[in-house]
């Protein structure tokens, strides 16, 4: 009934070359990069530089990747600046002690991938345009796009992909850039917050003023950052054999904390972008059943670790149903910058903030030595200051008084 | 609470869609085909398997990415259509069978197949974004998916009593956060009038709210009456609805 027979080519062509070795000589996918500067070439699009001071790693194939250490422009995430918001201070705490300008900028939209995601109510052309103008806002700033959520990294790699290869789509783009007086513009690399947590990790760990050679942390890759384009991730021979990511892992083995492992790492947090909105009982089970149960039987770790907006708000939020339904749950969930900062030495609620987690984590703070009651008074005697009308707002010098 | 649109076995032999006029499904399996990023989401099919067990959505649905990515390779139009209305909207969008051999993405397969279910108001699309309005309200209008003062227990009832605590303290807790855009609600994502008008010109120019009003003409109506006077106070004369 109408239906085509395909030819036989077509059912069998793949898009990846069978195998590979660690070596950017026998990557199985192109360099973006190669396209990217030639486009520029071309006049067809600006890229933006990493500024130097930067860090060399490398990525899935053995590539190498510049991540910046300073003059970042921040762009947020919409959840961790919602209802997680000890995530990104951190972040910022981390910046802060080591001296680095950033900036926390206002001329930022959120990337709209999450809803894009769940909703579908988008395009590729709207979803290109919100990157590039968000790159775009931070050139203007001469500064360096650092992405704090996951999904907008993956979303993004994803946009540079279709940028790159589709004419058409750059100049839709470069009209609306123009209407806006922008122009089109792309980051050399799209970089994570997380991969710029692991590039500093050494010097982290030689600032590092708590011991964390006792503690077990099972780690969960957040899927839009390893997942999608998936050669764009960092990977590591001494890290898994560069079998998996390295971000995080790498971070927390420089901090002397020894790796949990579980069987189900590779599943997602349950997240699910509409689930977690519309269908939560997927969302709860899946991050109880699939990852948090999984973790306690198999290494019982003492803290979960992850980098991603949605994977610390599913697997943290969701247990609270799993112990009323006396699952094996009660493990904190934490970001990769809240466990940094917390090695050397940020308060767990004037910088962690860790009253907005849901999941009891005053068992590691313990195991940590760190006394949690101690701690609480002295974030209750800062409110206290608010409250009295003595200080209107907790500065980053009463964070760290 | 919403579980699923799917509770019963995805019913594959297409008698449910029976009266749809074939011509129809045809349409629609020709828009998804259209689309500038179908050449990189699909190049074939070996029916391994890999993508279904690397599946969250596979564990606990009647759901199979690689049904969806075979449908379309073999261009079913009868199928395709029938998984674009019972099947696609119990993805998670977590990618994790991209890990496909042959470099498929049923999971951007399905977000494809989703624009054009949204794009031509399927009621199935409604269904699955019933009680969505809000969200896309939200980031339509702000930029923003999460608002700062999202946390209240009606809300979020299963995530305990924590919210309530949260709810309660969210002013003083926020002005304790020493990021200074952390400091309020109202600052906690503080979007500059310019680039909000900015983002405006961009769902403007790209379609993006010829979808919204496929899908909730009431949601659309707010949105144009939001966005046109902000956009006509910034100077702009741009009407949503020609």
């Amino acid at each position: 009934m109408g239906q085509q027979v395909i030819p036989v080519e077509e059912l069998i062509k793949s898009k990846k070359k069978p195998g590979f070795k660690y070596t950017p000589e026998e990557a199985p996918t192109e360099d973006y990069r190669d396209i990217l500067f030639q486009l520029e070439k071309e006049g067809e699009l600006e890229v933006i530089r990493v500024p130097e001071p930067y860090v060399e790693v490398t990525t899935k194939y053995g590539r190498k990747k510049k991540i910046p250490l300073e003059h970042t422009w921040h762009h947020k995430s919409c959840g961790q600046c919602g209802h997680i918001p000890g995530y990104s201070t951190s972040i910022f705490w981390l910046n802060r002690q080591f001296g680095f300008d950033y900036v926390d900028p206002s001329d930022q939209t959120s990337c709209t991938a999450w809803n894009y995601y769940a909703s579908a109510t988008s395009n590729a052309e709207a979803q290109a345009a919100v990157a590039v103008r968000n790159f775009a806002a931070a050139a203007e700033t001469g500064r360096f796009p650092l992405i704090h959520c996951g999904t907008s990294f993956g979303h993004y790699k994803e946009v540079r992909h279709e940028l790159l290869h589709h004419h058409d789509l750059r100049r839709k783009v470069r009209e609306i850039m123009e209407r806006l007086g922008k122009k089109l513009v792309f980051p050399e690399e799209i970089v994570h917050y997380s991969e710029w947590v692991y590039a500093i990790r050494d010097k982290i760990a030689e600032r590092q003023v708590i011991d964390m050679k006792h503690i077990v942390a099972s780690v969960h890759p957040a899927c839009h950052y390893h997942k999608l384009v998936e050669e764009d991730a960092i990977y590591d021979p001494e890290i898994y054999g560069a079998q998996r990511t390295a971000v995080v892992t790498g971070t927390l083995k420089a901090l002397g904390i020894q790796i949990g492992e579980y069987s189900s790492w590779y599943d997602c947090c349950g997240f699910g972008f509409r689930h977690i909105l519309v269908s939560r009982d997927f969302s709860r089970s899946f991050a109880v059943q699939r990852k948090i149960e999984v973790m306690k039987e198999e290494a019982n770790p003492d803290v979960v670790v992850t980098h991603d907006t949605g994977c610390v708000t599913t697997l943290d939020q969701s247990q609270f149903a799993g112990k009323a339904h006396g699952k094996k749950v009660g493990i904190p969930v934490m970001s990769d910058s809240q466990i940094a900062a917390l090695a050397m030495g940020a308060h767990p609620y004037k910088v962690l903030q860790l009253h907005w987690h849901n999941t009891e984590n005053r068992p590691f703070l313990e195991k940590l030595g760190i006394d949690p009651d101690e701690k609480w008074r002295e974030f209750e005697e800062a409110l206290e200051k608010l409250k009295r009308g003595e200080k209107q707002y907790l500065t980053w010098e009463d964070a760290d008084a | 609470m919403n579980f699923d649109i799917n509770s019963t076995p995805l019913d594959l032999t297409g008698e449910k869609y029976r009266d749809v006029p074939y011509e129809e499904k045809e349409r629609l399996f020709n828009e998804i085909k259209a689309d500038v990023r179908f050449h990189d989401v699909l190049y074939g099919c070996y029916e391994c398997g890999v993508c279904v067990a690397a599946c969250p959505s596979a564990r606990f649905y009647d759901f199979s990415p690689r049904v969806i990515a075979q449908a379309v390779a073999r261009e079913d139009v009868e199928l395709v259509y029938t998984l674009m209305n019972d099947s696609i909207w119990d993805c998670s969008q977590c990618f994790s069978c991209d890990r496909c051999p042959r470099g498929n993405s049923p999971g951007g397969l399905i977000t494809l197949m989703r624009e054009v279910a949204v794009k031509n108001g399927l009621e199935t699309a409604k269904e699955a974004l019933e009680g969505y309005g809000r969200i896309i309200y939200k980031i339509m209008s702000t930029g923003t998916q999460v608002s700062p003062d999202m946390l209240q227990p009606n809300a979020f009832p299963d995530w305990g009593h924590h919210v309530n605590e949260i709810a309660e303290n969210l002013d003083l807790w926020r002005r304790a956060l020493p990021p200074e855009t952390l400091h309020t609600v109202e600052t906690g994502w503080s979007v500059s009038e310019k680039t909000i008008i900015e983002l405006y010109l961009i769902w403007h120019m790209t379609g993006v709210m010829d979808m919204i009003k496929e899908i909730d003409e009431g949601l659309f109506m707010i949105l144009q009456d939001v966005m046109e006077e902000r956009l006509e106070d910034a100077g702009y004369d741009v009407l949503f609805d020609e």
